[in-house]
């Protein structure tokens, strides 16, 4: 019965580990950007210093259960032996080690891999600034240097460090797209922050971290990274679109729909960001370069306030 | 009149609910029909509802874990098929209005009704006897506990059949908990059942603590206490610092709901976050509360399977004080990515990570409890040898989450449904089934049926590493929970695996309900009845009076003067039993009707608030104060059990002892 018991366990531990191993695509352990192989290294240092310890108690556990089971009369029996001074410092000594190891780099990397960090770009690159707005079920991204607004698409250059402030206009979600790294919940009435890059091009899912109803599951979209002329191409093509999207036109976008199709507005009302936090916030919103709240237009903060 | 009740509230249109009514209907009559035909009615009523006898009480509250288990694993179930078929264009069979409700009540079950319910059986088992008292502190209070809990459950099950139940999830998150975004009637069935259920639990924390506190046998000095006693301990103060924390974000969530207030709503000053923060400064206090209770099962099933004293109790005891102590330090690593700056997660997450620590040495001890000894495979052991594997995974892939900079990729993703479904079923359920099949003979009479325990530990186990190694693997494929359907065709195949795992998993749960049934047929059989008191040659008081044990637990409290006091006693010929001695009258509680009555009324009060009916909901609310006022000015509440029955009952058990031992 004790043999069956060992047999089985071992047979399930590789039969685990060759599951976790043999995973085709690992989006996140695969990252296609700095952010997310800074995490993909910490992921794999992490786990490795944790091994130290797992493993071992894994084996033990199993080498223990076996060798000490009662038909097996030549093990050495100590039915009193119920403390000793050295197994103790072992076993706090060890894994309080593995943490304060740990510890030190979950600090460094808190500040290294901070989502509110800028990233550092090649010389005359100019970082590119995209305004995320979540609405039920989908994504408005809102280019406020290009004077452009996309629905459930969103296109980056290459290699171009890319400051995200985002905000929503329903429930809370977060804003995640695997392949590039780390994620960030997206509040009414608040902004986050997030920075990326994509240092290959390619046509990365981006998605909803956190459930938000009935249409979650369909909230998806696309984040493309493409060259600087592609990049530029793109933004003309969005310019084509006779689409509008003012304070006139945005409670109809803002109203729920789901697995909405990907939408190009050529001109995007200035500051449409803004009165977007400020409706919930008594027409205030924080200034990010100052940090001071300041006021937003009135007569814009009107037109939209149709949720109410 | 019926406030937003009428007949478009029952949901005729979903043939899922339809089948399962009738299905629950031809099952309720059959039942009722049964005790109706038997003449059961007066003794499940005298004996049973209305006991406040610890060790009723207790197989109450695994009867009814046993039905949420049920039904929370009929949802996980149908997840997982789900998530099976609906891919690539096809929408599954669960629409996202059922498919939300599904997850919500799945959650929502498996804590408050499953764990909770199972955790307060196993304190109600053992505790009181572990201790030497012959009651908890508060015995009405422990039967007013139950119904509350009971009641909760039912409200939770009514949603079913009348109305929906939230399609929040299991903590409800505002704002889409709020009017605005969830005007049905589902976060409301949510809410109180949350309130009444939290009623009970709290009141069991008060219970057990004053009972832990006060009733120990003399002699019994805190460093004498059963580690087991401990982790009780441990997790009722948890269970009184936290509960109200929970109620009352759970409250005010109401107040927005039902007054139009402002505290967690979009605009008008309100806050999300502020919920979050109170509803995790409860949730992962929680989620302490129910494992350091398994720990305790492991604590002492090891021993006693080892035939070695528990190694390291002291050492046992600070590790379970101090988790205690640093789980009130980590809440917000349940939201590292709402944009915290790096020094406010850097804290929480290396608060986080220190409480791997002193549950690392818990397994160390364990494991040291081991090394040497002569290992006996009952049941039990299998549960705590698979738990000890299992929870190495989990603890690991939990400090991986707890490093902020790797939880903003792993957040929110199927590696997150591992990690949790790693501890809870390979810690906690794994630690409550254990300390079940380990006490039943104590508090039932009989053992266990061994051959089915085994078998449903081989399905749980293997099924868990079916249904949850895959998640992992999702994660890192960047699927996030709560998903309906999906496209993406790498999901695909690690999702049929979670569902043969869940299939595995439905074989366990039902080789678990075959071993109850096998061993209640054959309860009889000599070989399982347990006539000593002692089946497994324990260490702790509660085995040193018979099984089951007379209402009154201990004739002659007996005297504490060791660790491990049975042990201590049977090694230097003292008889714990103290037979023989001059027996006195002993004081008992009586049975009362005032717990399943306020509990009544709380149901009817629940149900009235979830639809607007008011002048219900105040009949209901009226029906609980005058309960618990009758009940206070009631002064016929105990009597005594005379000298000559407690002679009777102790001699008669001293003669089968004596009969066992000259075999």
């Amino acid at each position: 019965m004790k043999n069956k018991l060992l047999a089985r366990m071992a047979r399930l531990g590789g039969l685990s580990s060759a599951l976790l191993l043999a995973g085709c695509e690992l989006d996140v352990l695969d990252p296609k950007g700095p952010v997310g192989e800074g995490v993909k290294s910490l992921i794999t240092t992490s786990v490795i210093a944790m091994l130290i310890v797992v493993v071992p108690t894994i084996i033990l556990t199993l080498w223990f259960a076996w060798q000490y089971r009662q038909s097996n009369t030549s093990a050495e029996y100590l039915p009193k032996w119920s403390h000793s001074n050295k197994i103790e410092v072992v076993i706090w000594g060890v894994p309080s080690l593995i943490i304060l190891f740990l510890a030190v780099i979950t600090y460094q990397t808190c500040h290294s891999l901070d989502p509110y960090k800028p990233l550092e770009a090649e010389a005359n690159t100019k970082p590119l600034h995209v305004q995320v707005v979540a609405q039920d079920w989908k994504w408005l991204f809102i280019y406020p240097e290009q004077g452009i607004a996309v629905v459930n698409q969103m296109a980056m250059p290459v290699n171009t460090p890319v400051d995200f402030d985002i905000t929503s206009d329903s429930v809370m979600n977060s804003f995640f797209i695997p392949r590039l790294g780390s994620m960030i919940y997206a509040m009414a009435g608040m902004q986050t922050q997030l920075h990326l890059l994509a240092s290959e091009p390619g046509d990365y899912m981006g998605e909803s971290a956190n459930y938000s109803g009935r249409g979650f599951s369909d909230m998806r979209f696309h984040a493309l990274a493409m060259s600087n002329d592609e990049f530029n191409a793109w933004v003309e093509k969005v310019r084509g679109s006779s689409e509008q999207l003012d304070s006139q036109t945005y409670p109809k976008l803002a109203a729920p729909s789901e697995a909405n199709p990907v939408e190009y507005f050529a001109h995007v009302e200035p500051g449409m960001f803004n009165t977007i936090v400020a409706k919930y916030n008594n027409g205030m919103v924080m200034d990010k370069s100052t940090g001071k709240m300041i006021q937003v237009q009135q007569s814009a903060m009107s037109d939209m306030n149709m949720k109410e | 009149m019926l406030g937003r009740l009428s007949l478009s509230a029952i949901p005729l249109d979903v043939p899922i609910l339809v089948g399962t009514f009738i299905g629950v209907l031809i099952v309720g009559v059959a039942v009722l029909g049964l005790i109706t035909y038997y003449g059961k009615w007066g003794y499940l009523w005298k004996e049973w509802f209305t006991t406040v006898d610890h060790k009723r009480l207790a197989v109450m509250y695994i009867v009814l874990a046993l039905v949420a288990l049920a039904r929370g694993f009929a949802d996980a179930i149908m997840m997982r098929t789900q998530l099976a078929l609906a891919y690539a264009g096809n929408p599954g069979y669960l629409p996202p209005h059922h498919y939300d409700q599904i997850f919500s009540a799945h959650g929502t079950i498996m804590i408050f009704f499953l764990a909770m319910a199972f955790m307060t059986g196993l304190f109600n088992f053992i505790v009181p006897l572990q201790i030497g008292a012959r009651d908890v502190a508060y015995p009405f209070l422990n039967n007013l506990s139950f119904w509350m809990t009971a009641v909760a459950f039912m409200l939770v099950n009514v949603s079913l059949f009348i109305g929906e139940f939230s399609q929040c999830g299991w903590l409800a998150y505002p704002p889409l908990s709020e009017m605005q975004f969830s005007p049905g009637v589902g976060v409301d069935y949510y809410i109180w059942a949350i309130q009444i259920s939290g009623v009970g639990t709290l009141l069991t924390g008060v219970n057990f603590f004053v009972t832990i506190v006060k009733m120990r046998a003399p002699g019994m000095t805190w460093l004498k206490m059963p580690v087991f006693t401990w982790t009780a301990f441990c997790s009722s103060i948890l269970i009184m610092a936290t509960f109200p924390v929970l109620t009352v974000a759970v409250a005010l969530l109401g107040l927005d709901r039902y007054f139009g207030m402002h505290f967690f709503t979009n605009d008008g000053g309100g806050n999300q976050m502020l919920y979050l923060n109170l509803i995790w400064a409860w949730g992962h206090p929680e989620v302490y509360i129910l494992v350091l209770p398994a720990f305790g099962v492991f604590s002492e099933v090891v021993p006693a399977f080892s035939g070695k004293p528990l190694f390291g109790y002291k050492t046992m005891v600070y590790a379970t004080c101090s988790i205690m102590v640093l789980s009130f330090l980590v809440w917000v690593h349940h939201f590292f990515t709402m944009g915290a700056g790096p020094d406010v997660n850097a804290f929480f997450g290396i608060a986080t990570m220190i409480i791997s620590i002193p549950t690392g040495v818990k397994l160390f001890n364990w494991l040291f409890t081991m090394y040497k000894g002569r290992i006996q495979y009952h049941a039990c052991m299998y549960w705590a040898v698979g738990f000890m594997v299992v929870f190495t995974i989990g603890g690991m892939t939990g400090v991986m989450m707890a490093i902020p900079g790797s939880d903003f990729v792993l957040h929110n993703s199927l590696f997150l449904i591992a990690h949790f479904h790693n501890v809870i079923i390979g810690g906690v359920y794994f630690g409550y089934v254990c300390g079940m099949n380990f006490w039943a003979p104590k508090v039932l009479g009989f053992k266990m049926n061994e051959a089915w325990g085994i078998r449903a530990f081989w399905f749980w186990l293997v099924g868990f590493f079916f249904a949850f190694m895959p998640l992992y693997v999702l994660g890192f494929e960047g699927m996030t929970r709560r998903m309906n359907h999906y496209d993406n065709p790498a999901w695909h195949p690690w999702m049929l695996i979670a569902e043969v795992g869940a299939v595995l998993i439905l074989f366990g749960v039902v080789c678990q309900l075959m071993q109850i049934f096998v061993s209640i047929r054959d309860c009889n059989k000599p070989e399982n009845r347990d006539f000593t008191g002692d089946p497994w040659n324990g260490r702790t008081l509660e085995w040193s009076t018979s099984s089951p044990p007379p209402v009154y637990n201990y004739a002659i409290v007996p005297h504490v003067s060791s660790l491990d006091a049975y042990m201590h006693d049977k090694e230097n010929g003292i008889d714990t039993r103290q037979a023989g001695a001059q027996y006195e009258a002993i004081h008992m509680p009586k049975n009362t009707a005032a717990g399943i009555s306020a509990g009544a009324f709380a149901l009817i009060f629940g149900f009235a608030a979830v639809w607007y009916i008011w002048w219900l909901a105040a009949i209901g609310l009226v029906g609980v104060i005058a309960t618990i006022i009758a009940r206070s000015a009631n002064k016929d509440i105990d009597y005594y059990i005379p000298a000559e029955e407690v002679a009777r009952i102790e001699n008669e058990h001293t003669r089968k002892l004596m009969a066992q031992a000259a075999e």
